[in-house]
């Protein structure tokens, strides 16, 4: 045990002083290239959680095995365990923040995969012992834990080393969150597979597996992990002398940003953006087959849903990667624009039968919905500046948790009342198009209200420390 | 507390770090995109 001083100031004792941000400084000769990897070894571990539905049927068999019976969980109950990860997802991204901000990305990365690895071991517990609120506690809330920690944890370092392309930075890493489903889920029914026997479905084994795997992953992403040195900058780069408009070289702190109208207005437009794209993501399967019955079999829905993924992983990087070169507020005036075209062309897409037409609105569509993740924290940055833009980005996520309820329950109910009012399955979803284009517009006019945030936001460096010491740290 | 020597990252240790998180990541990209060919079948 060591004392060291955290972020705070404030002499703080550490049981793995190896984890403290100290110790992760890059020594000149270190390429910021082996950044980006660390961040990946992360993300695509935690972006798992969008493949747990995989586990979803083999879960409702654990006694049956062949087929269920009723002392098996129901497919409801089962639903439970990723809404619960996604809630606790929101709440400890924006709970340990500034934890994370101020502790490094190292010891972030550590947490994350200890959790993360226990979440999957409670979950076998809970499987060998067919305890669902076991699974809730491990997957849901350990779990959740390790996604919000996880998914926060090497953005604020990304900034720091690429100052010439942060949208590409984070985007690098936001791109494996969107890839991990690509690798959970052929691996998860390979382990499944492998694992099964007549006596057993496979999943107590798959889980402790899994756990391991990534365990091993996230610890090697969280060794090789490094803070630049203070000052440091690319070979080249010059800052620019004067902040653009919508650019600042000055600090926020994480307190003082949700105080202003630039932080709710850029929640208002990640919530518009996610909302519309999540909307459709988690019905694109039925959705398309409804629409063009006869057209789109199951088979090629599958496919589609396939293609969707790999479209959503691609706009992390490429939409990011842009917003370097076009601006991040410009970025997302086109999420609003196109997407508002795109949405509203779909139903019209239905209505001619037109099958290419409606594949290309939902590739592009959903390439934006993970552009809007992956670009927003570069905007916060141009906004607040680089110093606590982890732990604001942490708090911005809950608007992700609002928006995966909102989108959901929106696409749904007003699909199951239109079918209940007649209206022909084929067209059940065009109400919800439009309104998904109509949230587009909301978005669109939050995105031109924000300006540069006002300078009496700004750190001072006299009242720096007095604030952080001010505000106790929250973990 | 600032180390002031040199550590020069070397071009085996880039492929490895990159490789370690990229084939998994290729191979679920390769496995997504044969399943996503259904589509046009």
């Amino acid at each position: 045990m060591t004392t060291t001083i955290d972020g705070s100031g404030l002499p703080s004792r550490t049981l793995l002083p190896f984890l403290d941000r100290e110790h992760t400084i890059a020594r000149p000769g270190y390429s910021r290239w082996m950044v980006p990897p660390a961040a990946l070894c992360v993300h695509l571990c935690i972006g798992q959680a969008y493949a747990f539905s995989v586990f979803n049927l083999p879960m409702t068999k654990l006694i049956g095995i062949t087929e269920s019976t009723p002392a098996d969980w129901k497919l409801t109950e089962l639903g439970w365990i990723f809404s619960i990860a996604m809630v606790f997802l929101g709440l400890s991204a924006a709970v340990f923040g500034r934890w994370v901000e101020e502790g490094g990305p190292r010891r972030a990365m550590f947490t994350a995969g200890v959790c993360w690895a226990s979440a999957f071991l409670i979950s076998a517990l809970g499987v060998y012992l067919h305890n669902l609120w076991i699974i809730y506690l491990g997957y849901g809330v350990v779990g959740g834990c390790a996604l919000g920690i996880g998914y926060i944890s090497p953005v604020s370092t990304l900034m720091k080393w690429f100052p010439d392309r942060p949208g590409m930075a984070t985007g690098m890493a936001i791109m494996g969150f969107g890839g991990g489903a690509l690798i959970a889920s052929p691996l998860s029914v390979w382990l499944m597979g492998k694992f099964a026997s007549s006596s057993d479905v496979g999943v107590f084994a798959t889980f402790v597996t899994l756990g391991c795997v990534y365990f091993i992953f996230m610890m090697v992403g969280s060794l090789i992990v490094r803070v630049p040195a203070p000052g440091w900058k690319p070979a080249g780069y010059v800052p620019p002398a004067t902040a653009s408009k919508l650019m600042t070289n000055n600090d926020v702190f994480v307190y003082q940003a949700i105080k202003t109208p630039q932080f709710w207005l850029i929640w208002i437009v990640l919530f518009c953006n996610t909302t519309a794209g999540i909307g459709v993501l988690g019905q694109a399967s039925a959705m398309s087959q409804e629409m063009f019955p006869g057209q789109i079999t199951a088979v090629a829905a599958a496919g589609l849903v396939g293609l969707m993924s790999l479209f959503n992983m691609g706009g992390r990087f490429s939409w990011a990667s842009l917003s370097d070169f076009i601006g991040r507020k410009n970025t997302y005036f086109v999420y609003m624009t196109l997407g508002f075209v795109l949405y509203v062309t779909v139903p019209y897409a239905g209505a001619s039968g037109n099958v290419v037409l409606f594949v290309i609105c939902f590739l592009i569509i959903v390439s934006m919905y993970g552009g809007g993740f992956s670009t927003v924290p570069a905007y916060l940055r141009d906004m607040f500046g680089t110093r606590y833009v982890g732990a604001i980005h942490g708090i911005l996520l809950t608007a992700w948790s609002a928006a995966g309820i909102a989108g959901p329950v929106l696409i749904n109910y007003i699909r199951e009342y239109n079918v209940t009012h007649g209206v022909p399955k084929a067209q059940a979803y065009n109400t919800t198009m439009y309104i998904m284009a109509g949230l587009l517009v909301v978005g669109f006019i939050a995105n031109l209200c924000v300006k540069a945030v006002d300078k009496r936001h700004h750190m001072k460096p006299e009242v720096d420390a007095d604030l952080a010491q001010a505000a106790p740290s929250r973990a | 507390m600032q180390n002031t020597s040199t550590s020069q990252t070397t071009t085996l240790q880039l492929v490895l770090a990159w490789s370690f998180a990229g084939i998994p990541l290729l191979a679920g990209v390769a496995q997504t995109l044969v399943n996503a060919m259904k589509l046009f079948q």
